[in-house]
């Protein structure tokens, strides 16, 4: 059966590649984390809610969010070129959108929050890990949030759907899943969809993909306890 | 139903209770479940339940008193730094009443002052004010920075940690509610009382700190631990609780002070008026006086968790 089958790395259909999370890693910056998915590293820093610079972002009544995801040159293996791209560019927004529905930024009208996602190493799926580190950096900084939003991604591949796609995967396969969620309520905040699935594989992809977010979600929590809980 | 005990540690999205309970400070309620939106310390009250956060920006509140940065000077007011989303500002007007003075030669840009939050308006916006004695500029010292949620813990129960590290280390410290803390003495002194109140805001979340505290401040003065003291159980296990009260009843004693001063000088001046027949010159010259003395000393008042002693 399909259950059986030994992806290219190893992993059964619904397995999740080995996670490592760290929160509050970095000195000066108000909240952070670092994380590690496969052959991802991503380090995430928060800075705020502080007065802004910007003042047409601002808004009178609530606090506002922004977001820039950045692939170093030696992230991956061709280098990149540095700066901003196409890619990077939708990557910061639909972070920000997934991010934005569980914060609670009532209490602090015209501030802003800087999120900054810094991929050190890339190897598949670094939107997901970049808005589940983005999340415990948030909590790290002490912003107030209804949830902790975690990401993960599904897809097909050898027309199987599969769990968390590798690079190879996400490169060789049929389709891509990538979906955010608060798991508490099971609220999905990002849905994108790149390929071809027919719909009971895309129902299928997503019951997956949200049955790996709940499993990321407790790797969260634990490395937000761990930070005080050893002090 | 409830699901966490006092002083748990929770994350954001955690659910706390039922129905049942009220969802206080960093709670919010949902489908009639009421859930942590902060990560800190649960702290439970009267079926209240608050949370009460690790780490948090200060927000301005009126009456507050605060430790700012000069970062502006304009026209008619000083924009402040006060170590928060918000900016504050201390309008001419509060520092020399009706008098024209030009505002750079009395507070310049990077000077620290200790300021109390006159009022502050939909926006956020914080007014500062001078009035109340100890208000003014810093001289020299340093400025040591930990997170707001952190205050009441350094200052302890009835100022006992505060007060502590005083005596110890022979400086005088300033906490602002605002998270900025001012430490003047000795410079070796300056540093330990530094290393010391990081150690407080690192630990603030476990019990038995004052303790611990003190024997570390003993060890590095004189090289000894304290003598044994009769354990006090009880006060260390409600001074667990990172709360505010503390705070509001010096603010109380500031105040009742400050009263009894102006009703001092009142009759002082009753007096010389008799002697001299040319009031106004008196009163000036109290006015310009008492300017003088309200700079930063704070007389004696040992209890004062914010200002020590400075008429050493």
């Amino acid at each position: 059966m399909m259950s059986e089958m030994i992806r290219q790395d190893g992993r059964k259909f619904d397995e999740l590649r080995p996670i490592k999370i760290e929160a509050g890693v970095l000195e000066r910056a108000d909240g952070s984390a670092y994380l590690e998915v496969g052959g991802n590293k991503i380090l995430v820093a928060v800075y705020g809610p502080r007065e802004s610079y910007i003042r047409r972002l601002l808004e009178p009544n609530t606090g506002v969010i922004r977001v820039r995801y950045n692939m170093a040159p030696f992230s991956v293996d061709d280098r990149k070129r540095p700066g901003p791209d196409r890619r990077s560019s939708e990557i910061s927004k639909i972070t920000a959108d997934a991010l934005r529905p569980a914060l609670m930024l009532e209490n602090y009208p015209r501030s802003m929050i800087d999120i900054y996602i810094e991929v050190i190493e890339a190897e598949g799926g670094t939107r997901c890990a970049g808005i589940t580190a983005a999340s415990v950096a948030l909590v790290d900084a002490g912003v107030p949030m209804k949830d902790i939003v975690v990401g993960c991604a599904a897809g097909k591949v050898n027309d199987e759907v599969v769990l968390d796609l590798s690079e190879y995967e996400d490169k060789e396969g049929q389709a891509d899943v990538p979906i955010a969620m608060m798991p508490r309520t099971g609220e999905i905040t990002l849905l994108q969809s790149d390929g071809n699935l027919t719909e009971e594989e895309f129902a299928k992809a997503i019951d997956l993909a949200m049955e790996g977010c709940r499993q990321v979600s407790e790797l969260q929590k634990e490395a937000l306890m761990k930070k005080y809980a050893t002090e | 139903m409830i699901y966490v005990e006092n002083k748990d540690l929770v994350i954001p999205g955690q659910v706390l209770s039922d129905d049942e309970y009220y969802s206080g400070r960093g709670t919010f309620k949902e489908n009639g479940k009421v859930c942590s939106s902060l990560m800190g310390l649960v702290s439970l009250r009267n079926k209240k339940i608050r949370v009460i956060p690790l780490k948090s920006k200060y927000v301005p509140k009126k009456g507050d008193v605060v430790i700012g940065k000069i970062n502006d000077v304009r026209f008619s007011m000083w924009d402040v730094d006060i170590n928060s989303p918000y900016s504050g500002i201390l309008p001419a007007f509060e520092v020399f009443g009706r008098e024209k003075k030009e505002l750079n030669k009395v507070y310049d840009v990077g000077d620290v002052l200790f300021l109390r939050v006159v009022d502050v308006d939909e926006i956020k916006k914080a007014k500062l004010g001078l009035k109340g004695r100890g208000m003014g500029k810093f001289k020299g010292g340093i400025i040591v920075d930990i997170a707001p949620t952190k205050v009441p813990r350094l200052i302890g129960k009835k100022g006992s940690m505060i007060n502590m590290i005083k005596d110890k280390t022979k400086c005088k410290i300033v906490v602002g509610q605002n998270g900025l803390v001012w430490v003047k003495g000795d410079e070796d002194m300056e540093q330990l009382t530094k290393d010391v109140i990081h150690l407080i805001e690192a630990e603030a979340h476990t019990s038995g700190l004052t303790n611990k505290i003190k024997n570390k401040l003993y060890l590095a003065i004189d090289g000894e631990l304290p003598p044994e003291e009769v354990p006090e159980e009880n006060e260390e296990e409600e001074e667990f609780v990172l709360e505010k009260p503390k705070l509001q009843n010096f603010k109380e004693e500031l105040e009742q002070e400050e009263r009894e001063a102006q009703e001092k000088e009142a009759e002082e001046i009753k007096k010389e008026k008799e002697d001299k027949p040319n009031i106004a010159e008196v009163i000036e010259e109290f006015k310009r006086k008492n300017k003088k003395d309200t700079t930063l000393s704070y007389g004696d008042n040992s209890n004062n968790s914010f200002i020590l002693n400075n008429k050493q």
